[in-house]
This record gives C-alpha cells, sequence and structure tokens, in this order.
C-alpha cells in the first residue's frame, strides 16, 4: 500500500486530522512511506514528535502499535518473550501421561507459548500498522542492536522457531530528545527529520485549531509572547505544547486579552523553572509586585 | 559514474550533469565532516527519483532526510547545497529577459522564484552601483528586515552582492565577488538603530529589542555571505568554494577563534551538552552496577515458578563520586574556553559529591558561590566576568603566583579524592613556574589534568610552559566543544 501519494498529499491528509505540517515534515513524512525506510525524528520536548505518528496512523486508519523505550528495556520486554510460568504448567502436567519428551519440547515451543512485545506485534501484524519507537535514546545501546534487524529487514529471528518477516511493512517512527547520540548503524538506515519550534504563523494555527473558542486576537499575542519567550536564553523553552496548554488556561480563566498582568498571573503555565521566570520577567518587564 | 549504476531507474534527463553534481556534492558534505556511507548516498538518489522537483524546498529537504543525520550539521549542508544547487544563476534577471530556456546545471530552480523575481524586481539589468542606487537599496532592505519577510531578504542578499560586491576582474574568469565589500557598502550595521526603534515602537523591551534587531542583520550578513559563495562558485566551481571558504560547525569550532554569534549560540548549546553528557554516565555507570547476587530476593522470586529461579536478583553496587577543583585561567586570551568550561562543569555538579573553582590570572579567586543550583545562565556569565578583576592584582598571568597562592591559601580543598582540573594556555610571560608546588598538589589527589585550548602545535612557541607542565599534569588538548566533553566523560 502506499502511505501517501506526494508531499502536499501527506500536509493535506496529515492536516485533516488535526496535524499542521511545514514542508520538511510533509516531505520526509511521505518519502519514509513511500520508499518504505523508517523515520527517526528528533527535536526538542513537546513540539509533536509523537504526534506525528499517531497521526500518520490517524490518517491513513492503521494501527498505532507503540514501545515506549526507557532505561532497561531488554529483549524480553521489545521482542518477545516465552512464556515460562505457561510452559512448566505445560510440562508438569505432561508428566502424567506417557508423552515423550520430543513431543512435549515441540509442544511448549509454539505459538501459545509465545508472548508477543511490540516489535514482533507490528511485524506480525497483516492490517497497515504505524510502529512508534518513543523515546529510543532512552534505551541502552544494546537495544539498538536489537532495532537494527526489525529496522532494516523488517523481520526478527526467534530461535526456537525461525525467522518471522514482516507480511506487510509497518510505517516506523522513531522518536529521541537527543539526550543521548545514537549510533551511526540505526541512523543510517533511517530518514532524518529534525523536528524543531514552529513559526509563529503555523502555531497560531496549531493553537486555535487544537483549542476552540479561542479568540484570533488572543492567539495572535500568546503566539507573540512565546515566540519572544523562545529567544530569551531559557532552560526550558516553552514548547507547542505549553502554548496549548496556556491557551486553554486562558479559556479557563476567562482572560480576553493577554496584557501584562494576564502573563504574569499565568507564566507558570509555560515556564516551569524558578529562573526562567525571574528572567523573564526582567527581560519583558513585568511588573512582578503586582502579583 | 560507476557507482549508482545498478541503483538507479533515474529518469531520463538525470544521466546528464545531475549525478556528477550529486556525487561532487556528497564528496563535499564528507569534506565537510559529515559521515555520508553509501547506504545515505544511494537512499539520497532514490529520494530523488520519488520527489517531484518542482519546488525546491521540497528537494532540499529531502535530500536532508536522507544524508543528515545530526541537527548540527543542518546549517553545513544548507551552505552547500546551495553551493551545488543554486538557487538562481548569476543575477536570475538575465534568463528573464533572454526567454526561457533550461536553467541551472540541475534545473532545480524553482519557477516560482523566478517569476516573483520579476514582479518584485523592476530593476533593469545594466543599473549598477551609484549613491542612488544605494540609498534605494537600504530603504528596501530596511522594510524588509522591519516587516521580516524571508522571500525579499534573498533576494536583496543577491542583489546587494550583485550590484555592491562585484570586484571585476582585467580577463574573463578573474572577476570575482565579495561580501565582504558588498556589505562595506551596504552597511547594514547602520540599520539596526531605525530597526530598534520600529520595534520598540511595537512595544518590545530595550535589550530585547536590540538582541532582534542583531538577529536580523546578522541573518542578512549570513545571507550575503552565502550568496557571495554562490557566485564565486559559479566561477571558480563549487569544489574550490567548499573547500576554502565554509566554517565548522559549533561543535568543532575552536574555543580561541569565536565570533559574537558563536558564543550566543554556545551559551544555549551548553545546557543540553551537559545533559547528554550526564544522561550517558549515569546509563553507563548502570551498566556496571549489578552487583553481588541477592540471594535472599532471588530465592523469594523463584517460589512464583516452582522453585526455579528464573531471574535472579542482584544488590546494587554503592555509586562512588569524585570531588572537583577546578583552577582556571580567566585572562583575556583564553576567558571565553574558561567560561565554557566552568559552565559545563557546573551544569554536571550532580554527577560529583563536591565543585570548587578558582579563577586566577596572577592571584587566586574561589566563585564556587556564583554558580548556585538553577541560576540563571546569563547572571552567571556576567558575575564570571566581573569577578575576572579579583583575580588579577598586576594584570598579567602569571602561572607560578597563582599556583602558590592557591597551596597557600586552598590547600583544604586538595584532598585524596579529589580531582584537580587546570584550564588554561600555560602561557606564563616567562615568570617562575612553581612547577614544585603543582606537583606537590597534583600528588595530593587521586588525578589531575591540565586542559589546554590551543592546538598542540603552539605549545611551547613563545611564552608557553606547556611541556614543563605537562612532565607535571598530564597535559590534553581542548579546542572544542566535542573535545570538552570527551574528556569530561573521561574525568568521571
Amino acid at each position: 500500500m502506499t502511505w501517501f501519494s506526494s508531499p502536499t498529499d501527506a500536509a493535506d491528509r496529515l492536516g485533516a486530522t488535526g496535524y499542521l505540517t511545514d514542508a520538511a515534515t510533509a516531505t520526509t513524512t511521505y518519502l519514509a512511506g513511500a520508499l518504505e525506510k523508517p523515520l527517526l525524528i528528533e527535536g526538542p520536548a513537546g513540539v509533536g514528535k509523537t504526534e506525528l505518528a499517531k497521526a500518520v496512523a490517524r490518517a491513513n486508519g492503521a494501527e498505532l502499535v507503540r514501545l515506549q523505550c526507557y532505561e532497561g528495556l531488554d529483549e524480553a520486554r521489545a521482542l518477545y518473550e516465552w512464556n515460562y510460568k505457561k510452559q512448566l504448567l505445560r510440562i508438569q502436567a505432561s508428566q502424567g501421561t506417557d508423552a515423550s519428551w520430543d513431543e512435549t519440547h515441540d509442544d511448549i515451543f509454539t505459538d501459545e507459548f509465545l508472548l508477543t512485545r511490540p516489535l514482533l506485534t507490528a511485524i506480525r501484524r497483516e492490517e497497515p500498522t504505524v510502529l512508534l519507537i518513543d523515546e529510543v535514546d532512552k534505551t541502552d545501546v544494546e537495544v539498538e542492536g536489537l532495532l537494527l534487524e526489525v529496522l532494516s529487514d523488517f523481520q526478527v529471528t526467534i530461535p526456537e522457531m525461525g525467522t518471522v518477516a514482516a507480511v506487510r511493512r509497518p510505517f516506523v517512527v522513531l522518536t529521541s530528545n537527543a539526550t543521548r547520540e545514537l549510533s551511526e548503524a540505526v541512523k543510517r538506515r533511517c530518514l532524518y527529520l529534525h523536528l524543531d519550534y514552529p513559526d509563529s504563523e503555523r502555531e497560531r494555527e496549531i493553537v486555535v485549531s487544537q483549542v476552540p473558542g479561542l479568540e484570533e486576537a488572543v492567539a495572535t499575542q500568546l503566539v507573540a509572547m512565546v515566540a519572544r519567550l523562545r529567544e530569551l536564553e531559557l532552560k526550558k523553552a516553552p514548547s507547542i505544547a505549553e502554548s496549548v496548554d496556556w491557551a486553554r488556561t486562558l479559556i479557563a480563566l476567562e482572560i480576553s486579552d493577554l496584557d501584562d498582568a494576564a502573563v504574569n498571573a499565568t507564566l507558570g503555565v509555560v515556564l516551569k523553572h524558578v529562573s526562567d521566570q525571574e528572567r523573564a520577567v526582567k527581560e519583558l518587564r513585568l511588573d512582578r509586585a503586582g502579583r | 559514474m560507476s557507482i549508482p549504476d545498478d541503483a538507479s531507474p533515474h529518469p531520463p534527463g538525470a544521466r546528464s550533469g545531475l549525478l556528477d553534481r550529486h556525487i561532487s556534492f556528497l564528496e563535499a558534505l564528507r569534506a565537510a565532516g559529515l559521515p555520508v556511507s553509501l547506504a545515505e548516498d544511494l537512499d539520497a538518489v532514490a529520494v530523488l527519483t520519488a520527489l517531484p522537483w518542482d519546488d525546491r524546498a521540497v528537494v532540499r529537504e529531502g535530500y536532508a532526510a536522507a544524508v543528515v543525520k545530526r541537527h548540527a550539521q543542518r546549517a553545513t549542508f544548507d551552505a552547500l547545497f546551495d553551493l551545488y544547487f543554486p538557487r538562481l544563476v548569476g543575477d536570475g534577471s538575465t534568463r528573464l529577459d533572454g526567454g526561457e530556456g533550461p536553467d541551472g546545471p540541475d534545473g532545480s530552480d524553482s519557477p516560482d522564484s523566478s517569476t516573483q523575481d520579476a514582479d518584485e524586481r523592476p530593476v533593469v539589468p545594466g543599473s549598477r552601483d551609484n549613491a542612488e542606487a544605494l540609498r534605494d537599496f537600504r530603504e528596501r532592505l530596511e522594510a524588509a528586515m522591519a516587516a521580516g519577510d524571508e522571500e525579499q531578504l534573498a533576494r536583496l542578499a543577491a542583489e546587494a552582492v550583485g550590484r555592491f560586491g562585484a570586484m571585476p576582474g582585467r580577463g574573463p574568469g578573474l572577476s570575482s565577488w565579495s561580501a565582504y565589500t558588498a556589505l562595506q557598502r551596504v552597511a547594514p550595521g547602520e540599520i539596526v538603530e531605525r530597526l530598534v526603534q520600529g520595534l520598540l515602537a511595537e512595544g518590545r523591551g530595550e535589550e530585547e529589542a536590540q538582541r532582534a534587531a542583531g538577529q536580523r542583520v546578522g541573518d542578512f550578513t549570513r545571507r550575503v555571505e552565502a550568496d557571495a559563495r554562490r557566485r564565486i562558485g559559479e566561477e571558480k566551481g563549487a569544489d574550490h568554494v567548499a573547500r576554502t571558504a565554509l566554517r565548522p560547525t559549533i561543535d568543532r569550532l575552536d574555543f580561541l577563534q569565536m565570533r559574537r554569534s558563536d558564543l550566543e549560540q554556545m551559551r544555549r548549546e551548553i545546557y543540553p551538552l551537559a545533559r547528554r553528557l550526564a544522561t550517558r554516565l549515569t546509563q553507563e555507570h548502570h551498566a556496571q552496577r549489578r552487583g553481588p547476587l541477592d540471594f535472599r530476593r532471588t530465592v523469594r522470586a523463584s517460589v512464583s515458578t516452582g522453585g526455579v529461579p528464573l531471574t535472579t536478583h542482584h544488590k546494587p553496587k554503592r555509586p562512588h563520586r569524585s570531588e572537583l577543583v577546578v583552577l582556571c585561567d580567566v585572562s583575556g586570551s583564553v576567558a571565553n574556553f574558561a567560561q565554557f568550561t566552568l559552565l559545563l562543569v557546573f551544569a554536571l555538579r550532580e554527577q560529583f559529591t563536591k565543585v570548587r573553582a578558582f579563577t586566577f590570572i596572577d592571584h587566586i579567586h574561589e566563585v564556587t558561590h556564583h554558580f548556585k543550583p538553577g541560576a540563571d545562565v546569563v547572571d552567571v556569565m556576567a558575575d564570571l566576568a566581573a569577578s575576572a578583576s579579583h583575580a588579577a592584582l598586576w594584570g598579567r598571568t602569571n602561572y607560578g603566583r597563582a599556583i602558590d597562592k592557591f597551596a597557600e591559601q586552598h590547600a583544604d580543598a586538595i584532598g585524596p579524592r579529589t580531582s584537580l582540573l587546570v584550564l588554561g594556555d600555560a602561557r606564563s610571560n616567562y615568570s617562575d613556574l612553581a612547577l614544585d608546588t603543582l606537583a606537590d598538589l597534583a600528588g595530593q589527589c587521586r588525578h589531575a589534568w591540565w586542559l589546554n585550548p590551543e592546538h598542540r602545535r603552539h605549545w611551547d612557541t613563545g611564552d608557553s610552559a606547556a611541556s614543563r607542565y605537562a612532565e607535571v599534569v598530564p597535559m590534553v588538548e581542548c579546542r572544542n566543544l566535542t573535545q570538552l566533553s570527551e574528556l569530561v566523560h573521561d574525568l568521571l
């Protein structure tokens, strides 16, 4: 199946599901589908990396299989595992009967005792699948080795059962906050996209589409303010997710004009370090005393 | 021509010059430090065949997705892409007069940019540099900068080089283009003041307006430089320019050769870098952390599997952490280096039990208290700069005296669990080096390192006492962010 027919098609259909793209994102997403290559997305937290995978799934009516990576993730959690307890039960149950060991042995390494984890699940599915490998930089280096076979050949080797090859190649998205440099081997197999904060026009569209009931004027003010905050040297610059949160806060508080007092009162929604807030107050000359 | 022969369902036209250009483009990327493998080469070709070619931005993004795998390298990629697949050829206007014809060596020049050229630039191609043209140009530039109109700025940059940066040569092929001359004539710096006024009127803060205006002028400068590169590349060949006129990426840029704009960019890099380092360290420590078998937990866990110990449990190892003492030369020549290293070390504070930092020129001064947890980078940098004055009594770098003073006043900082880090270029104005004192100090602590921001070939030239200090304390070259992060990693 083809995922998208052209970059423009990708932009349109992702847009229809509520994910607004720019040229780079649309082009790369289209290419990942057309070339059937995994897509590695890097960028700061909260710019919509995971969201893109979900949007691709929505746009194509595909199932999303998600592997959330974390420190200490291993083969058993990512690929497959044998259900030891059930196997033990099976062996114990067979002791009373006169089944030979060989029969039992063949019996306990079958599908029935296999616990499939996200990677294997995604490969075995026959329907369209989006495989999301989230925060891949959080894993140990060994897991990358495990990913290589899946990413380049779309197959998994289970020693007792043989090789399981993908019936239908999933659309693979890897996301990373770049806290660790991924190995060259993984990068070589992927297309690469760096997602950054959007320009103000696109951000305004995103905020308006995500938060119904937000007035255009306030949205413009809000996006301009967020852009100014990002220009400051902050520890954690506000992300799109935080702009959206901010917009929701304004709606909840029924603030219809984002003046200094309003910014001051709600700054905690966007800036989450004390030093960042102090810097913003100082640079933007907000009057903290009025608080 | 031999490589992608078997890999190409090329469109018919691609065999002509595009493949050669593609390959020399990749070679230029490799020469600039991007590890582009053959696999990525083939991907790029596949990408080009899968994409429509009517939009230059799409082609560029597709190319980038296949060959750039690290965001820091994107700037280099963009510069080279502009060089090998230029946005327009020459002035971009001659073609319009001379009718439609296949343009550009690669044909990737987008039709929309040329049509916009047509209606936005009613300039007669022959018009040259004169005072009136300059005034007119500045007005348009100011308007475009105030509006932040990217398209228009790109056109103006090309126009600036074409009109004001031409250096006619004596014969064909000898003429050239100079971004420097163009910028001298246009002097975008003078526009800053008026830009700032405009931004202030929009309700921005003073400091912020200054920064925003500076940034826009900086962007324009970069565009002009890129356009000059493009034109020179057109005449002398892109390979020539790629070899000679590209700056390295920020993580490979020497500390001692930084411009102001680089410094700002570096400052933004410091926290992410520290975070990356810290994550890597924690992970590595975790990997080694499996201690001896915890028999009791293992047996208890085996109950649910009928006494078969399927999973083993281990006792955690106690983490061991060291103390760090940093001695930092803050004299003018190495100040940037010192500040970055101090910032990085302090961003990694949690990795050590205790960090103490001292700055010196000829007198020692403790600066640990500036690095409060959660302190603001900008403030810390300002404080550090201010405290440099405390570090100088006489004003000339004197390593010997500083080391003696340190041993005298702060000997308590050094202990058997301490790592000592000396930062400096070891240029001591031919004064006494206090080698014995330093050897004493180094002997008392667990490790001692000396980081020298100068290239190894400059050591021992002039008043540098690098190798004499290196005999006492192992000295390593540390010229850019990459080397610095490697060192800090090894240190822990």
